[in-house]
């Protein structure tokens, strides 16, 4: 706070020089809102698996239609094609259907990276950090045909489940979900 | 006897949609004879396999500058070829992914990539991607272990560099060394397919 009455302080100091002052506080702007996001996505509680922990999340016995995502914030089609899980997320509520986001990034980005993505998208569907080493063990226990590229999706309920290693549109999300609703 | 027919026939239409599920399956699997290519690399030259005269096989990594994964791995690839292009298995990187999609692996960027690693590996490009799809990779880093055969580079290892893509000090397992020290002792390879995340190669 102290920091930003100075600045404005300062703003008010240099009228003299007009281009000068909207670039102050064009400055003060940006470092306001890049704080707010820090914070903002510091608070994020995210829950880091590894697979052990994270089995019983991909393999519930409930009533509902799972939709399970292996992304990455450094992995392109995966964030192209996440607003679609979102979307459905959102629009499947009444349906039962869950999206879980299990995120693929590296542990030192958890806060520089995964964290203020979560935060400047909105992204309303759980997330998840996945990291365990051992991916030899889990790619194959995840499903026998995944050779490790992302994005993947399972989609589950307890009777039936399948697995995607592939990107979506909406349109194929749509079409393989339904597949799941009664 | 009718009997017996329709039960004989209904055995081998079975295996016979078994052989077919197995070969609809892109890629090679392990004791597959890959094949040769053509590919530019990045001082201009056209690199095949067969310009290797002295070679006993090859590690061929599909790989790019841009997936994290394949960043990860570019020290440890470097480290493979200085362990084993003496020893008859250089490596030879291929670059698959749609420059038009991933401009950071254009030839120029992979020029620029090779000089500040220093590598010592011929950097290929998949132009026109028509390698990539016969080999199977779907991701990068994706590792093909070929031994030079009389009937040609024979697939002996396919997936991983190793088991840590974090950290290579707390590596456990070095699977693609374990694979090309069992290939020079003439031993059988103990772990022949390994799997691992990876960027999908970008079409």
């Amino acid at each position: 706070m102290k920091r930003l009455i100075i600045l404005s302080l300062l703003v008010i100091c240099s009228c003299k020089n007009k281009s000068e002052d909207t670039k102050e506080i064009k400055a003060s702007e940006i470092s306001l809102n890049e704080n707010k996001e820090a914070e903002n996505s510091a608070d994020y509680d995210l829950k880091i698996y590894d697979y052990d922990g994270l089995e019983p999340l991909i393999n519930k016995n409930d009533d509902k239609v799972h939709v399970v995502n292996f992304w990455a914030t450094w992995c392109a089609p995966c964030v192209k094609e996440l607003p679609y899980f979102e979307e459905i997320n959102e629009e499947y509520k009444d349906n039962n259907v869950e999206v879980l986001l299990v995120s693929l990034d590296f542990p030192r980005n958890y806060d520089s990276k995964l964290k203020p993505f979560i935060a400047k998208r909105n992204i309303q569907s759980q997330v998840v950090a996945f990291d365990d080493v051992d991916q030899n063990r889990w790619i194959p226990a995840i499903d026998k045909d995944w050779s490790g590229a992302i994005p993947a999706t399972i989609i589950y309920n307890k009777d039936k489940r399948k697995f995607y290693e592939q990107s979506f549109t909406k349109e194929e999300l749509e079409t393989e979900l339904k597949q799941f609703l009664k | 006897m009718n009997t017996l027919k329709l039960f004989a026939v209904m055995v081998l239409t079975l295996a016979l949609s078994v052989f077919t599920a197995n070969t609809e399956d892109d890629g090679y699997k392990i004791g597959d004879v890959a094949t040769d290519f053509s590919l530019e690399n990045i001082d201009g030259k056209m690199v095949s396999l067969s310009d290797f005269k002295d070679a006993k096989g090859f590690i061929v990594v599909f790989t790019c500058n841009t997936c994290p994964y394949a960043v990860a791995y570019e020290d440890r690839v470097e480290a493979l070829n200085k362990k084993y292009a003496d020893k008859g298995y250089p490596v030879v990187a291929i670059m698959p992914n749609n420059t038009d999609v991933k401009p950071g692996d254009s030839i120029d960027e992979m020029k620029a990539r090779a000089k500040a690693k220093g590598f010592t590996f011929p950097y290929l490009m998949d132009k026109g991607q028509k390698i990539y799809p016969q080999y199977g990779a779907t991701k990068t880093p994706h590792v093909y272990l070929l031994e030079k055969t009389k009937k040609g580079n024979v697939v002996k290892y396919i997936g991983a560099i190793d088991d840590n893509y974090k950290d290579a000090s707390a590596v456990k397992t070095k699977y693609v060394e374990n694979a090309v020290d069992a290939l020079l002792k003439g031993k059988e390879i103990e772990v022949k397919e390994t799997r691992a995340i990876g960027c999908t190669i970008k079409v």
